[in-house]
């Protein structure tokens, strides 16, 4: 797993990074010349210990299958650009998702922070008049209360996350309506009073493709987040905490205030996702990103990472955000009906389970 | 008299109207095997939790190199170095042999990359992980950045040993550590209990197994109705004596071992 991350590490620590994967590779190959075991076998095992690679093959597939059969309109770089603008929530938000499925978790409420986050942002700027940067702090601020509750619900109720964040899911959305009186915040009253709140939909034109400060703040954030799991104790804890509890307990891990620290940063992520929702679509609106929930476990799924915990990767989501993307804007730009690319969706969601599933039972 | 390094006097823990412990008394010397013996429900397993901390028992003491001691947690009692080796290991599965060796307790790096951006020395964790495990002789283990998952039943418990041998300062109590295994792993652990006592820690045996007992005690702690029924030695005692003194069919030898 290490290694054939280790290509997204930070600069300063690729020269270990490098190091790791050259140690990690001479010893694998030892590994495999012991058992001698069968190709299908083999494959397996490699899979389970590279859980990124799945993903990427995929993308890779898809991206070549739509070139074929779309041809120039889909290869264009502005529409590769477009396709990142389109999972850009998909993929901020996914990053939350990751943390708390890696601990065996689910926040079913990501979405519902989200668009009371970003409610909280555009009131606070417009209706108030309060300057942005302090408008976006206090939202961000909201999004790590959602995600205390979310925590404290969990490790102090002892109540199971797919409830809780049902429940917390129904409360944030009420709030955010109650809130912003169901009323959508004008796109021209953002642009004229509180320009950093679209600062994530302003874009940079290279070669025709448009790249939006929103992406390459989403992959900005899957980097900080890959470090954090992969190059820090904290991150260990979080895989430990979700791969079995009881262990992480034993071996002297303080597993509440991992989990805690998991849905509050969660809760921040989807606050600036809220951020970028506002660039994304101009204005900011009490019934946005409606879909962005699913949608999010569905790009983490994909991405390989397993609902049962312990196990995935943040690189993973990334390419299961974009799978999700270059499926959709492949079937929509060949013509086919949008009821195809939800198919689609559905297929690619069952498939990468059943993967996982198959890839679990190599450690057994 | 010998060098008593953990010792627990009168502890009585009462679940309702169930005592667990009844005034039971615990000794373990410097540099031996203690194997702790009882029926199911005798109490042997709340004696081994209060020791390690994962109980707290409602009256008496304990006392870890004559100075008495209370562990509120698992983790304290790790820090006084009592170390266990769980029945389940607690490793988790999906992390490498290094990460697992110094869960909970890693190694952050010097400088400014581990001050501010709290980065682990994985190098280091890594070298320490590979020491550890070639002292036990355990240099079988290869990759030390593979899964625990990917390993088989005598060498997940041989990390979790080499884990608890690495990091106990005073003790290492293992949870049967057999009871998972097959004849050649259970042999394999048999000898790595043997060498934990040969690096100089003092190792409490839970186990059922009472050909593994005899075979590697020094002394026998046998527990019955929630105390201290008797301590023997494998020497003096045969194998259905010591279970029929377990069960109550043979009363208490006169003298303690």
């Amino acid at each position: 797993m290490a290694q054939n991350e280790s290509r997204d590490a930070s600069p300063t620590t690729a020269e270990s990074a490098v190091k790791q994967g050259a140690a990690g590779a001479s010893d694998a190959v030892a590994q495999f010349a012991e058992e001698a075991p069968s190709l299908v076998k083999r494959l397996q095992h490699l899979l389970h210990n590279h859980p990124t690679a799945i993903p990427g093959i995929v993308l890779l597939i898809s991206i070549l299958f739509f070139s074929a059969v779309v041809g120039d309109r889909f290869l264009k770089p502005f529409n590769f650009s477009l396709i990142v603008q389109q999972v850009m929530i998909i993929g901020i938000v996914g990053i939350a998702q990751t943390l708390v499925i890696l601990t065996a978790g689910i926040d079913l409420s990501v979405g519902a922070i989200m668009v009371l986050s970003s409610m909280v942002m555009g009131k606070l700027a417009i209706d108030y008049g309060l300057p942005a940067p302090l408008a976006i702090s206090v939202g961000l601020m909201v999004g790590a209360a959602c995600g205390a509750v979310n925590g404290f619900l969990v490790t102090r109720l002892r109540l199971p996350p797919f409830i809780v964040t049902l429940g917390t899911w129904n409360i944030f959305f009420a709030l955010n309506l109650w809130y912003s009186a169901s009323e959508t915040i004008r796109a021209q009253d953002i642009e004229t009073n509180a320009p950093l709140l679209i600062f994530f939909g302003q874009a940079i034109d290279i070669y025709g493709a448009r790249l939006t400060y929103g992406s390459i703040a989403m992959v900005l954030m899957v980097a900080m987040c890959w470090y954090a799991l992969n190059r820090t104790a904290w991150g260990r804890h979080v895989h430990a905490v979700g791969d079995d509890p009881e262990a992480a307990r034993l071996a002297g891990i303080r597993t509440d205030r991992v989990l805690m620290s998991v849905y509050i940063t969660a809760g921040v992520i989807c606050a600036v996702a809220a951020w970028a929702l506002i660039g994304r679509i101009g204005s900011a609106s009490p019934q946005a990103g409606q879909t962005a929930n699913l949608d999010a476990i569905t790009a983490v799924v994909i991405g390989g990472t397993s609902l049962f915990g312990g196990r995935g990767s943040i690189v993973g989501t990334l390419l299961g955000a974009l799978i999700v993307g270059v499926f959709r804007n492949g079937l929509a730009l060949s013509g086919v009906n949008v009821l195809w690319q939800e198919f689609a969706v559905g297929v690619l969601i069952i498939v990468a389970v059943a993967i996982d599933q198959w890839l679990r039972r190599a450690s057994q | 008299m010998t060098n008593l390094v953990l010792e627990a006097r009168g502890l009585v823990k009462r679940y309702g109207r169930v005592t667990a412990l009844d005034h039971a008394d615990f000794d373990l010397r410097a540099g031996e095997i203690l194997a702790v013996i009882g029926d199911n429900g005798a109490g042997k397993s709340t004696l081994i939790k209060a020791l390690t901390g994962a109980i707290h028992p409602d009256a008496g003491e304990i006392l870890l190199d004559g100075a008495p001691v209370t562990f509120r947690s698992p983790i304290e009692a790790r820090a006084a170095g009592i170390e266990t080796v769980y029945q389940n290991l607690a490793l988790s599965p999906a992390l490498s042999i290094a990460d697992n060796m110094f869960l909970g307790r890693e190694i952050r790096a010097s400088g400014f990359m581990g001050r501010v951006f709290k980065a682990l020395d994985r190098a280091a964790m890594q070298q320490e992980a590979r020491k550890a495990l070639s002292r036990l002789g355990l240099s079988t283990i290869q990759n030390i950045n593979q899964p625990v998952e990917t390993l088989s039943g005598g060498q997940r418990q041989g990390v979790a040993i080499a884990r608890a041998a690495a990091f106990g300062r005073h003790v290492v109590i293992m949870d049967e550590p057999t009871a998972a295994l097959g004849v050649k792993e259970s042999r394999r652990v048999l000898d790595l209990i043997q060498d934990v006592r040969k690096n100089g820690l003092p190792v409490v045996l839970i186990s059922h197994n009472m050909p593994h007992v005899f075979e590697i005690a020094d002394r026998i702690h046998i527990h019955r109705l929630g105390r201290r029924h008797a301590v023997v030695k494998p020497s003096d005692i045969s194998m259905s004596d010591a279970v029929a003194i377990m069960t109550g069919a043979l009363p208490a030898p006169a003298q303690a071992a």
